[in-house]
């Protein structure tokens, strides 16, 4: 299929790409961008005037509900929100049912995944067997199967000896291992972060010494392990420190925030809206204004949605008793752009948050806009705000605190291999 | 159009009401004055008239038909029945008569102190408009009044007035 | 964002929490129970306010005083009530807690009493009951959790009025495990808006909420500076799960710092009234000799909290 992508503004932020311009696509591939190549003929000409072209969004953790938490959502379901958000390229953690800790099951979610037709997806492998915290998984099988990384999901990995090791076995074969800074004891029976709101509202606190008490143990260990470390979903401004002084010391790593903790604080529970029960939990103002200087300079890498699918009955339930997440799939590339607007940052670098930065961090060809690349595009318009609504979603997940609320950006067209794969 | 007719006199009306109970009133029949204008025609009245007549007051807060329209409204006034009402000969007061709803709840009220032998009814003005079966057994003087007026006992010092307001919706 | 307990016209439809209420819609409730003290000493304990309503207790955590006294105040307006003591978590039994109260209000509910041990529980139930448009049902808290005790903080607002008068001259110090208690959050809320110039919380660190000074309290760990000059002192009550939880170490090192004795007293004014919500832990939190004492108001506190609680539903029951 050949496509033409005319007179839109092409930008790719690691390219230097930024102009108004025509992308073509052929086989799958971007084949040239400016002069047509020799004997075009388009089989479709998209008319992107007025909208920005990009390279598809990578998105570093989704969650797809499959296998096990069919109810809350399906592949199906999710990997088509995935698309209507732009999302080409986007990684499941392994908090499955059952998790992601054997090779069939990671060769299943793939070639399910493949079936759809729609993004990209790279699962996280577990780090250890059924996230139980005491048996490593065979990396070496997992990573042959098609995992790009392992990670604890949400899950607390409370033997240090053994988070050692998994890191020492990781560094030995140069696997990512992805961990959310989370001391257990410390965040035990906590659902929101313990400041005044949740003093205000009677709430079990997460102080923020939960993540940057751990947060100092993974670094310290990365430090003396070599391993290829990402810290994913920092909160806390304490979090953001230690992040930039590491960095500033030498240590490689990466980390993201989740796209909501961007935007949010505490104070967006309001009376007890379920919806804002996250985790990690939305912490302070300062916090907030913390995490947004740290993608701003650069301390953090990426933006992720952190898409967490969850069914009305586990929403409308006390605070307390909800299960956390909010539906974030298509939200990635509204909030990012109103970030970055808010913070006058440049469109391609806030877009490089989101594409070629993840892209680097999952280790895959991805999130670049340029000729010879895999022809993954998202052509969105910054102008058009819509309301987010239920019926708006394409995601079974309506979990969000933004619900009634009006966002900038909409998808017009996302391409996976050359395809058109969603078109609003 | 018509000037409306004046107000007569409270302190007149009061004379004439006392006059009319002294000449029946059982000698140790109790005064329970509705408030507010109940109340202090109740102590008036008490004063006035020869015999053995404690003085009481209810509020019909609790007791109102229009509850679950208008809700409540607090205030600090309270029921107070210095004698036993059961067995009582009572005379309940009040200083207008209109629908005789208030006359029904405050019946109702000394019905959840006791069992009264007998309850009579004294009031300052009856405008007639009656909505339930109740009739004064004094009466000051009986008035004509447009529906869109309210009588108003209100008292200055220690002077009774009678005056006519329009009705509040 | 609009108080989920005020209907359309600025009047209390739902009571939920003493946060963000109006002085004025407080001092109201507190007015209206004055009249409702007297009715206990009538023969006929009854007024026909609530007559056809139905109050329906739907408690998930388990109170037999709380209980009784919202039963015995629904009674006395004359209302029908009905006691659903649904214990542990309703997800236990299957059915999730909005459909437990849409079997309820289907069961023609007026006014619901909640208690639930998750905070916020109330507030879901009014915020669905609002959303479905059943003006006509009424929420009121019993506890949720350590958030709100409101009817509890009334009482306690209608004690320290009975004896103080004016909060705008009072100190009053709340002593005791602030953390998790709700009855404590609420009288704070409700002794601020009430301008309360100086509310005192004291207790040992591991007892006190992060920030609990954004409540509007002054913090004191050493409880005797903290009772100096004080017109009200209430006790809350220790848990013996505290012990447990490495909050303390044991009931009697609690008692020695922490525990009301006439010697600490002394330090308060002479005419300082003691409270506490009950039940007490005689010689955990409080000494015999003061909950026995002259200046104990802990018996009448509960006379009053039936008033409070008619003055609260009778209020509610006429707003939709």
């Amino acid at each position: 299929m050949k496509i033409a992508i005319s007179n839109g503004r092409l930008v790719d932020h690691a390219g230097k790409l930024d102009r108004i311009d025509t992308l073509y696509v052929a086989a799958g591939r971007i084949v040239a961008i400016g002069d047509a190549p020799e004997g075009w003929h388009a089989n479709r000409v998209i008319d992107a005037k007025g909208l920005v072209v990009t390279a598809g969004l990578v998105d570093l953790a989704a969650r797809l509900r499959e296998p096990g938490f069919e109810y809350k959502a399906t592949l199906e379901s999710e990997l088509h929100a995935a698309v209507a958000g732009g999302v080409t390229t986007l990684a499941c953690p392994p908090d499955t049912d059952p998790p992601l800790d054997e090779p069939g099951l990671v060769e299943m979610l793939k070639f399910r995944a493949r079936s759809h037709n729609q993004a990209h997806v790279y699962p996280v492998g577990a780090l250890t067997v059924g996230l139980q915290g005491t048996t490593l998984t065979e990396m070496g099988e997992l990573s042959d199967a098609g995992c790009v990384a392992f990670s604890h999901a949400d899950v607390p990995l409370l033997d240090t000896q053994l988070l050692r090791r998994a890191m020492q076995y990781a560094a030995t074969f140069g696997y990512r291992v992805w961990l959310r800074p989370c001391d257990p004891h410390l965040s035990r029976g906590g659902v929101a972060h313990d400041g005044e709101v949740a003093t205000r509202l009677g709430l079990p606190g997460i102080p923020a010494a939960a993540e940057t008490i751990a947060l100092a143990t993974i670094l310290a260990l990365a430090r003396e392990t070599g391993v290829h470390l990402h810290v994913a979903r920092l909160s806390a401004a304490g979090s953001v420190a230690m992040v930039r002084a590491a960095k500033a010391d030498g240590l490689a790593l990466t980390c993201d925030v989740g796209v909501h903790h961007l935007h949010l604080c505490d104070l967006d529970i309001g009376w007890f809206d379920a919806n804002a029960h996250l985790v990690p939990p939305l912490r302070t103002t300062r916090d907030r204004a913390a995490l947004r200087d740290g993608v701003a300079d650069g301390t953090i890498d990426a933006i992720c949605s952190d898409h967490a699918p969850v069914d009305d009955d586990g929403k409308q339930v006390p605070f307390g008793e909800a299960e956390p997440g909010a539906t974030g799939l298509e939200l990635l590339l509204p909030l990012t752009l109103k970030w970055a607007t808010e913070e006058k940052v440049p469109l391609p670098v806030a877009l490089s948050r989101i594409t070629s930065v993840p892209a680097a961090i999952l280790g895959v060809e991805a999130g670049a806009l340029a000729v010879g690349r895999q022809a993954d595009i998202c052509i969105f318009d910054p102008d058009a705000w819509w309301t987010v609504e239920r019926g708006a979603l394409m995601s079974q997940g309506k979990n969000t605190p933004f619900l009634g609320l009006q966002v900038p950006g909409r998808v017009r067209a996302t391409l996976v291999a050359g395809q058109v794969v969603h078109e609003g | 159009m018509n000037a409306p007719a004046p107000l007569p006199d409270a302190e007149a009306l009061l004379l004439r009401l006392a006059e009319r109970m002294r000449a029946a009133v059982a000698f140790d029949a109790a005064f329970v004055g509705i408030y507010s204008g109940g109340a202090w025609l109740a102590e008036r009245l008490g004063a006035m008239i020869p015999g053995n007549h404690p003085v009481g007051f209810v509020d019909v807060s609790f007791y109102r038909d229009d509850y679950s329209t208008i809700g409540l409204k607090p205030n600090s006034r309270r029921t107070e029945l210095p004698f036993d009402v059961n067995g009582a000969t009572i005379v309940l007061i009040d200083d207008v008569l209109y629908t005789g709803r208030s006359v029904r709840a405050a019946t109702n009220e000394l019905f959840d102190f006791g069992r009264p032998a007998a309850i009579e009814l004294a009031v300052l003005v009856d405008r007639g408009g009656r909505e339930l079966p109740y009739e004064p057994t004094y009466c000051g003087e009986r008035l004509t009044v447009a529906t869109d007026l309210s009588i108003v006992l209100s008292r200055d010092g220690d002077l009774l007035r009678l005056a006519a307001e329009p009705v509040v919706r | 964002m609009r108080n989920p307990q005020l209907d359309a016209h600025g009047a209390l439809t739902h009571l939920l929490t003493l946060e963000g209420l109006p002085a004025d819609v407080i001092t109201g409730i507190l007015d209206t129970a004055e009249p409702f003290v007297s009715i206990a000493e009538r023969e006929v304990k009854k007024v026909p306010l609530l007559r056809g309503k139905a109050v329906f207790n739907l408690f998930f955590e388990n109170s037999t005083r709380t209980r009784t006294t919202f039963e015995i105040a629904a009674k006395r307006l004359s209302a029908d009530v009905i006691n659903l003591n649904i214990g542990a978590s309703s997800t236990s039994k299957g059915e999730t807690l909005l459909d437990t109260v849409d079997n309820l209000v289907a069961m023609d509910a007026d006014i619901l009493v909640v208690r639930h041990s998750q905070s916020g529980a109330p507030h879901l139930i009014a915020q669905h009951l609002n959303a479905h448009g059943r003006t006509h049902v009424h929420v009121v808290n019993a506890g949720d959790g350590r958030h709100a005790h409101p009817t509890q903080g009334l009482l306690d607002l209608y004690t320290i009025r009975h004896y103080k008068r004016d909060f705008r001259n009072l100190t009053v110090a709340v002593v005791g495990d602030v953390l998790h208690s709700r009855v404590a959050r609420s009288l704070i809320h409700g002794l601020t808006t009430l301008g309360t110039p100086e509310v005192r919380a004291i207790g040992p660190k591991t007892l006190l909420p992060a920030q609990v000074e954004a409540l509007g309290v002054r913090v004191f760990h050493d409880m005797r500076e903290g009772l100096r000059g004080c017109d009200a002192v209430v006790m809350l009550r220790l848990q013996n799960e505290r012990m447990k939880g490495a909050l303390l170490p044991s009931a009697g090192e609690y008692f020695k710092h922490y525990g009301l004795t006439e010697e600490k007293l002394a330090l308060a004014k002479p005419d300082v009234i003691v409270m506490h919500p009950g039940p007490m832990n005689r010689g955990v939190e409080i000494d015999s000799a003061v909950a026995d004492g002259a200046r104990s108001v802990i018996l009448p506190q509960v006379t009053f909290g039936i008033a409070v609680r008619m003055a609260v539903m009778s209020i509610i029951a006429a707003n939709r």
